[in-house]
């Protein structure tokens, strides 16, 4: 509670009073870490346009089958891989390294200490991305799902996490904070548990591959693990430091937040055999993981009582912030995302949405509505204190929000629905199965529309994000950040 | 802060050792084995003698052609795995005979269950009743043979050749009319690669009883 409480007497703005030690020491860790934090994010929305490239290719290509058909290169397969990766390992982890290293730095009072090895770090880690994605599209894929990249990249990708994640370590053991709050906790545990995840996924799947369906198992619980111990944690950090800065007002429940931590942390890394329901695996390991699936429901329950509880009455400030509106955005799909995965392990649902695109959708709204949202929200309000200016435009903010938002949305309403249809389909044989696949038609040109949607969203925040960046002398001087309302009565107002 | 520590590496310790270390030694200990087995007359039940193992071992072209498989990404539309009667269409559809159970897929050095049907299931492909000449046809372009498929083409996979004497024995042969035919004077013949990818699918089948998992009818 105290470190709440203190936690709304920091800085509110780069330019708003406040103890006036506090601002020099948060000066001074932002200042340690900016050349490092700016190469991951200028990586990461690098890898956010390219993915964002990628996933087109393939969504187009799911109802335009003949679309750059002539290369193997170009196949889907090979597209919807090199998206996938481009957006967990370039988009999502480099924006962790960013966010959560800064936010991890922050919150342990402590300046990073080498920032330079921590970009050379940061450098091989995105030369690891590109050779990996190049030798998917090449045709070294591996086709293990979340795994895709080729084994001479991997080692590379390992390497340069682990010496990136130590820095994390680091700020958190040489931390001279008194207490430690709740988002350090997450992060310490994903930055270890993610390491565990992905050394443990490549030997029994790729270096030495376990006997049989051992490898879907280990397959899954790594899989379902990358977004449950390591993109969900991360996004939950950064939530519970970002809702309590902008607002000035302290996290609803510290002991709301231990439990649902602790909840997460024994239940999620269960759940991840509810991809394999009905498959050929020992029928006591999926019932395992849909007892876990269910129990998600508690971290996730008490999650959003805590965080919804926290931004309660100040919903027009919150709309005004950039930072808040996309976290709370991103907020409720955890919400409503984690409880359609509950139920979605349950045998009886399972059986209509398990190998359709209803899957697809879940996972974007996971990994886009909720994380990535969240994580946009990071950037809002990472930059300007790292930069010490202000985002440029309030209109390419708007457009951002609105584009990602009815985009994400379109999206998980497409595939949901078209799949749910689709699976009822696929159950019953006496629909020919043809019939079943051009049945998905338009809610898979519906799910190409969304991804405009997206691109759009995606090309303005790039926008703004590089003329913040470069052309610092077009960046008016201003009082005060920049909100989403009329520049006339926004100018000046309480962040 | 310890105890902090301690916590985080137990919850994924409790994990991976519950979920990957036993399936590990289950799943690890399964064998090939008769589709039968008979009594010893001491009340154990025991391998058949003189009679063929299953599952069967990967080996030859197909296994080539598995390699071309994973290239080309087959995995995230096509499944390989199949569920029980009661549960979804798998069997009524005709994919296959049977669920397949663990042991199927003891002796693959890459299992390749999947988790999308785009496409349907090819646990059982070989199976059906589709022959080379049409899985080389519906690769090179499946509008040729299922009209309204979103599988894209895999024309890479063919070479376009100019008829020399007498066509070749491995060409495409096309319905008589359809537009996807080469122009007169040219052929569609298959690389190795789309040889090898034809022999994986044919391998694959389900034509064998387990004592887990007979083959009932």
């Amino acid at each position: 509670m105290s470190e709440a409480l203190k936690l709304q007497d920091q800085d509110m703005t780069p330019y708003s009073t406040g103890d006036k030690a506090m601002r020099a020491e948060l000066s001074e860790i932002d200042a340690s870490i900016r050349s490092a934090a700016l190469f991951f994010t200028i990586s990461a929305i690098s890898w956010l346009l390219l993915g964002t490239v990628f996933a087109l290719i393939a969504a187009f290509k799911a109802h335009q089958p003949d679309l750059l058909a002539d290369s193997a290169l170009t196949t889907f397969g090979r597209m919807r891989s090199a998206h996938l990766n481009a957006m967990a390992l370039g988009w999502g982890n480099n924006i962790i390294f960013a966010v959560c290293l800064w936010i991890m730095a922050r919150l342990s009072r402590v300046p990073i200490r080498h920032g330079g090895m921590l970009l050379i770090a940061g450098a091989f880690w995105n030369v690891g991305v590109t050779v990996g994605i190049f030798g998917i599209i090449y045709g070294d894929i591996t086709s293990v799902e979340w795994l895709e990249i080729p084994s001479y990249a991997t080692p590379l990708l390992a390497i340069s996490y682990a010496l990136i994640g130590i820095w994390g370590i680091l700020a958190f053991y040489y931390r001279r904070s008194d207490h430690v709050y709740v988002s350090q906790w997450y992060i310490l545990a994903a930055l270890f548990w993610f390491p565990w995840l992905y050394l443990i996924a490549q030997i029994m799947i790729i270096w030495f591959p376990a006997r049989g369906v051992v490898q879907s198992v280990t397959n899954w619980w790594f899989a379902h693990n990358v977004l449950g111990l390591w993109f969900t944690p991360m996004a939950l950090a950064a939530a519970y430091y970002l809702i309590p800065k902008v607002l000035g007002r302290p996290i609803y429940s510290y002991y709301l937040s231990v439990l649902g931590f602790w909840s997460l942390a024994i239940f999620y890394n269960w759940a991840g055999v509810h991809h394999l329901v009905g498959g050929p695996i020992p029928v006591w390991l999926i019932t395992a993981g849909i007892v876990a699936s269910v129990m998600m429901v508690i971290p996730v329950i008490v999650v959003g009582i805590n965080h919804h509880m926290s931004v309660v009455g100040f919903h027009k400030e919150g709309w005004r912030s950039p930072t808040i509106r996309f976290v709370v955005f991103g907020a409720i799909n955890y919400t409503i995302t984690s409880m359609f995965g509950s139920a979605m392990a349950l045998r009886s649902v399972s059986e209509v949405t398990h190998f359709t695109h209803f899957t697809v959708g879940h996972a974007h709204q996971g990994v886009y509505a909720f994380f990535t949202m969240i994580m946009f929200g990071g950037v809002y309000y990472m930059m300007p204190r790292l930069l010490r200016r202000e985002w440029p435009s309030s209109g390419l903010i708007q457009l951002h929000f609105w584009g990602s938002a009815i985009g994400i949305t379109l999206m998980v309403v497409a595939l949901q629905t078209g799949g749910w249809i689709q699976g009822m389909q696929m159950n019953d044989a006496t629909i020919p199965f043809l019939d079943v696949v051009k049945n998905t038609m338009p809610w898979l040109k519906a799910r190409s529309v969304s991804g405009l949607f997206l691109l759009v969203g995606h090309v303005a925040f790039a926008i703004n994000f590089f003329w913040m960046l470069f052309a610092a002398g077009a960046v008016r001087a201003k009082q005060g950040p920049t909100l989403l309302e009329d520049e006339a009565k926004g100018e000046g107002a309480a962040a | 802060m310890a105890l902090l520590f301690c916590g985080i590496f137990a919850a994924l310790a409790f994990s991976f050792s519950g979920l990957i270390l036993t399936s590990n030694m289950q799943v690890g200990a399964l064998n090939v084995t008769t589709e039968t087995l008979e009594d010893d007359g001491d009340g154990n039940m025991v391998m058949a003698e003189g009679e063929p193992m299953f599952p069967r071992p990967e080996g030859g072209l197909a296994l080539q052609g598995k390699q071309v498989y994973i290239e080309m990404g087959c995995i995230y539309c096509h499944t390989q795995q199949l569920r029980r009667a009661d549960y979804g269409a798998d069997i009524d559809r005709g994919w296959g005979p049977r669920a397949t159970v663990p042991r199927d897929y003891i002796l693959q050095d890459r299992v390749l269950l999947g988790t999308m049907r785009t496409g349907p299931d090819l646990a059982n492909i070989g199976g059906r009743p589709l022959n080379a000449d049409w899985h080389h046809l519906h690769l090179y372009n499946p509008q040729t043979v299922s009209e309204g498929s979103n599988m894209p083409p895999f024309p890479f996979l063919y070479e376009v050749k100019e008829i020399a004497d007498t066509p070749s024995q491995n060409a495409l042969s096309f319905k008589a009319g359809s537009k996807y035919a080469p122009e007169p004077g040219y052929e569609i013949v298959p690389t190795r690669d789309a040889e090898a990818l034809v022999a994986y699918l044919l391998s694959l089948k389900i034509d064998y009883s387990l004592p887990e998992a007979p083959i009932l009818d």
